[in-house]
């Protein structure tokens, strides 16, 4: 039908989006409205001695400066990490202290020591320039490195050494066996650097206490509410969750960095009831840069190991991984749970051992990224790929080719069961499309240029809609990660969908409508879709991990199911007919080879008047679901980059780059074109330009965009995409698999693998910015 | 406090201000046009473009009083007078040129900018332009061809 499954739907988003007239946290306001403004520490790691608020206080306007003690004396609790790991040892992870004000010590740069409340937020920011804080310097880890050092600074009291835990997954001596026997055995030492996600819209919170109702109402920039709701009420006890109602309109972009509960959101709800005014704080970029959380951030060591005939025989990885200054909500599980189980990339590998230490650091919190884990390993098995075929001498997508996983169900040695694919096909998709037979041509053609040209794969897989819920709760998750919906039909036959995904970009407003107007036969513009307010939604865990498609949709569907039956039980009453002889098509609802019939809106309109129901048939025409999938669904896909180097200066420009990718069923082709766009430039982000830089004393050397090199227009080139649609997932009623971070997963291997095809030597680290590659081919001379 | 006039979207609107007001404050918090967005606090992103007197401005680079006795006109003047998209509008919301719509605005005003100068950009010459503007969402693939089908339109 036109606006179904599959069909290239034009947002209705995008008038409001497109007119200014989105309406975002920072858009709200508030009478009463206050003004919040940080005072942030600007040492890496101290002691705070005091805080002297009088100059502040003195000030015309500044409303009530608070601190950390006064916080945790209103009984605030700590800020946690949602998902317990526990070492090989058995020993549980040493989960440091985190204040939302600190108390005692501060842990980064940027870490918050006092609030002020001001009348306007140019006076709130003056009055925290004049808090004094009298700091004692400490001695500082501002990284992995420094971190595990004999003789490092103690960050946190409970974690001997900084580490938080010593974590492993697989069959270590099965892999050295495998290792042992190998005809030839790859060794890589690769650095995951650390990036912002930086989301345009930088955070915001605007939190107003109604004392007459002891009632809180937070606005903010979220991908989850409700669970930013549980968390603020059952860890951090702002308010019981009926106390509590938490809104997120419409949001600026996330990437991860919106998934967290933040030490401000929690100061502005209790402001708001010290002060009894509704408090608004809005990040600036700085801000955002010292504060949000980042992404990556990994050392590696791993062997990969062959045999004569290029089939994998084991594959050993040691990880170190920066955790940053405290634990943030789910950043045990980010290299863990969802790095190592993705080793097994696109590969029958029957031995994979994954050893990963993690460490506190005094830099800010690093957690979920786009991808989270997964960009970690597919960078580390992507590139060990293409480097292996180089040293063996063979084609690198021949050697791909020859370990593939065939056949599906697979279950790999690190806990996935991947579900469906056809990864030889992808990849000659990706190969027509690039043209590979006729590279030969175009790099010699470059070369009379004076340029170096090369090409760089990446077939890569990746795991979304974790679930279910149980496994992941046997693996320390603290939360289920299932999702839920209600299809609300109105008496006039329209239909509201509520569901407990949340919309940052993704089109939620378009691709949930399709399903339903997919379904019944009805047109989008009747189906609205309400979400991210907890006092409408019934609940709802979010949307990350690429799980609004696999989770999300299949809750609605779940929920569609019971409207589909309650609606036919209507019709067959109502027409006197059998209920198995009742379709849906078109807007109407009919009795199978007859001409006898209902309209949609009639069946609506005889649910909610209620005068000619079933006798056992309650009025109305609502339903609810919970849908928890029974596995992850597992996209894939095939990139290929080629792209041309400037030997004189090390100026690289990407000249193509080819995305053919497995999705499963796709609901609205542009939108997930638009998806891998946007992944595969964040990707090339971190492949060419990202890159967070700490001093040695944990300052953030580029901590706005004059210093950090977010991707622009002129940086990135045109995509060529295509679909593989005939691999649906098994595991989810629509077949789909989740396309959020297929293209940040993917992309930074397929680059690097280009540029060190390009140059000649596999010793180059991202970001490959010019000077990068240019000291990589002066050191391969 | 200075008083100052300003013409926006064709409407005169005066107002006593702080010299230290940002004309992208100015809008937002005075004259409650949330349209125009701030992204960053180093003039880089783009997201607060809008034109004054006909030219691409970054909001966040000019004073409220800089602007007195000036036209402004922000994403909220950019449809048409029945309300319907203009034609640039329009492409971005044909060919997917926005996501979470936070950087629009700006892309949109700066597009209208370009095809001021340019009416006929190449696509190279649409992604040197939008150099100042920064998207996290789309890659600019999408935003380069909108752009190509207004000019085209």
């Amino acid at each position: 039908m036109k606006d179904g499954i599959g069909a290239p739907v034009k947002r209705k988003e995008d008038k409001r989006f497109t007119t200014g007239k989105g309406k975002y946290t920072d858009d709200i306001r508030n009478d009463n409205q206050a003004y919040a403004a940080f005072v942030r520490s600007p040492y890496a790691h101290a002691r705070v001695k005091g805080i002297d608020t009088s100059a502040a206080l003195a000030m015309e306007g500044v409303i009530d400066v608070l601190n950390g003690q006064q916080l945790t004396g209103d009984g605030i609790g700590n800020i946690i990490c949602g998902w317990a790991i526990t070492s090989k040892d058995g020993s549980p992870m040493n989960m440091g202290a985190w204040s939302a004000l600190a108390t005692e010590k501060v842990r980064y740069v940027g870490d918050a020591v006092a609030v002020v409340i001001a009348e306007s937020q140019a006076l709130a920011r003056i009055a925290a320039e004049a808090v004094e804080v009298d700091y004692e310097e400490l001695p500082v880890a501002a990284n992995i490195t420094a971190a595990m050092a004999d003789g490092a600074p103690q960050i946190h009291d409970n974690a001997p050494g900084n580490q938080i835990y010593d974590w492993e997954l697989g069959d270590e001596a099965a892999t050295d066996a495998g290792l042992a026997e190998a005809a030839h055995v790859t060794t890589l030492n690769i650095t995951n650097n650390r990036l912002s996600p930086n989301p345009m819209e930088p955070r915001s919170a605007v939190a107003t206490y109604d004392d007459a109702e002891d009632h809180y109402t937070l606005y903010t920039t979220s991908q989850n509410p409700h669970v930013a709701r549980l968390v603020l009420s059952a860890f951090y006890n702002v308010a019981p969750e009926h106390k509590l109602r938490v809104i997120a309109p419409d949001v600026g972009g996330g990437f991860g960095a919106k998934i967290y509960i933040y030490p401000e959101e929690i100061t502005c709800l209790w402001a708001s009831m010290k002060t009894n005014r509704s408090i608004k704080w809005t990040s600036d970029r700085s801000e955002a840069f010292l504060t949000d959380a980042h992404g990556r951030d990994h050392i590696t060591t791993a062997k990969m190991g062959f045999d004569k005939d290029g089939k994998i025989t084991g594959f050993k990885i040691d990880t170190l991984a920066n955790i940053g200054a405290y634990m943030s909500l789910f950043s045990s599980s980010v290299p863990t749970y969802l790095y190592a189980p993705l080793m097994s990339g696109q590969y029958n590998i029957q031995n994979i051992h994954c050893n990963v230490r993690t460490y506190y650091t005094n830099t800010v919190p690093v957690d979920a990224y786009r991808g989270a884990g997964r960009p970690e390993a597919t960078y580390l098995v992507e590139r060990m790929m293409e480097t292996a075929a180089r040293e063996m001498g063979m084609d690198p997508a021949e050697l791909r080719r020859r370990n593939f996983v065939q056949e599906f169900p697979h279950q790999t040695p690190v806990l996935m069961q991947y579900d469906s694919g056809d990864f030889p096909k992808i990849l000659q998709m990706a190969q027509d499309a690039a043209d590979i037979a006729g590279f030969e041509a175009r790099k010699a053609e470059a070369a009379k240029r004076g340029k170096l040209r090369g090409l760089g794969y990446s077939t890569f897989i990746e795991a979304c809609g974790l679930a279910p819920s149980k496994a992941a709760g046997s693996l320390g998750a603290g939360v289920g990660l299932w999702e839920s919906a209600e299809v609300r039909v109105n008496p006039v036959g329209s239909i509201e969908i509520l569901t407990g995904s949340h919309s940052h970009g993704q089109g939620h407003e378009t691709t949930f409508a399709q399903i339903v107007a997919d379904r019944f036969g009805l047109p989008v513009e009747n189906v609205s879709i309400v979400h991210g307010d907890t006092d409408k939604v019934q609940f709802g865990m979010g949307t990350y991990g690429s799980r609004s498609g696999p989770v999300g949709m299949s809750a609605v569907v779940k929920a569609m199911d019971k409207v589909e039956a309650k609606v036919k039980k209507i019709a067959a009453h109502t027409l006197e007919a059998s209920e198995d002889d009742i379709v849906i098509e078109g807007g109407e609802v009919k009795v199978s080879g007859t001409d006898k019939s209902m309209a949609w809106h009639e069946v609506g309109l005889a649910a909610y008047v209620a005068h000619n129901l079933p006798d056992d048939m309650e009025p109305g025409l609502k339903e609810t679901a919970f849908f928890d999938p029974v596995n992850f669904s597992f996209p894939s896909g095939a990139f290929i980059c080629e792209v041309e180097v400037d030997p004189d200066t090390g100026q690289t420009e990407i000249v193509n780059f080819t995305s053919a990718d497995d999705f499963g069923t796709i609901i609205n082709p542009m939108i997930v074109e638009g998806q891998v766009h946007g992944g595969v430039t964040q990707g090339i982000g971190q492949a060419m330009l990202e890159q967070v830089v700490y001093d040695e004393d944990g300052q953030l050397l580029n901590g706005s965009y004059m210093d950090y090199a977010m991707p622009r227009a002129a940086d990135v080139p045109s995509y060529s995409i295509s679909h593989h649609e005939d691999s649906p997932s098994p595991n989810n009623p629509l077949g789909v698999k989740g396309c959020g971070e297929a293209g940040a997963i993917g992309a930074p291997p397929a680059v690097i693998n280009a540029i060190t095809d390009a140059i000649g030597t596999n010793d180059l680290a991202m970001p490959a910015t010019p000077q990068a590659v240019w000291n990589a081919i002066q050191a391969a001379k | 406090m200075t008083k100052i006039s300003i013409s926006v979207n064709g409407e005169s609107k005066s107002a006593e201000v702080e010299d230290r007001t940002l004309l992208s404050h100015f809008l937002r918090e005075n004259l409650g046009l949330t349209g125009t967005h701030i992204g960053c606090d180093t003039s880089q992103c783009g997201a607060c473009l809008v034109h004054v007197d006909g030219l691409a401005v970054k909001s966040c680079t000019m004073f409220a009083v800089e602007a007195d006795g000036t036209d402004v006109r922000t994403i909220e003047g950019m449809a048409n007078a029945d309300g319907s998209l203009s034609k640039i509008q329009a492409a971005f919301q044909e060919h997917h040129g926005l996501q979470c719509g936070f950087c629009t605005p700006g892309m949109v005003m700066s597009a209208a900018a370009l095809l001021k100068e340019n009416p006929d950009p190449s696509e190279e010459d649409i992604r040197e332009y939008l150099e100042g503007n920064i998207c996290r969402c789309t890659g600019y693939h999408n935003i380069v061809k909108a752009i190509q089908a207004a000019a085209a339109a």
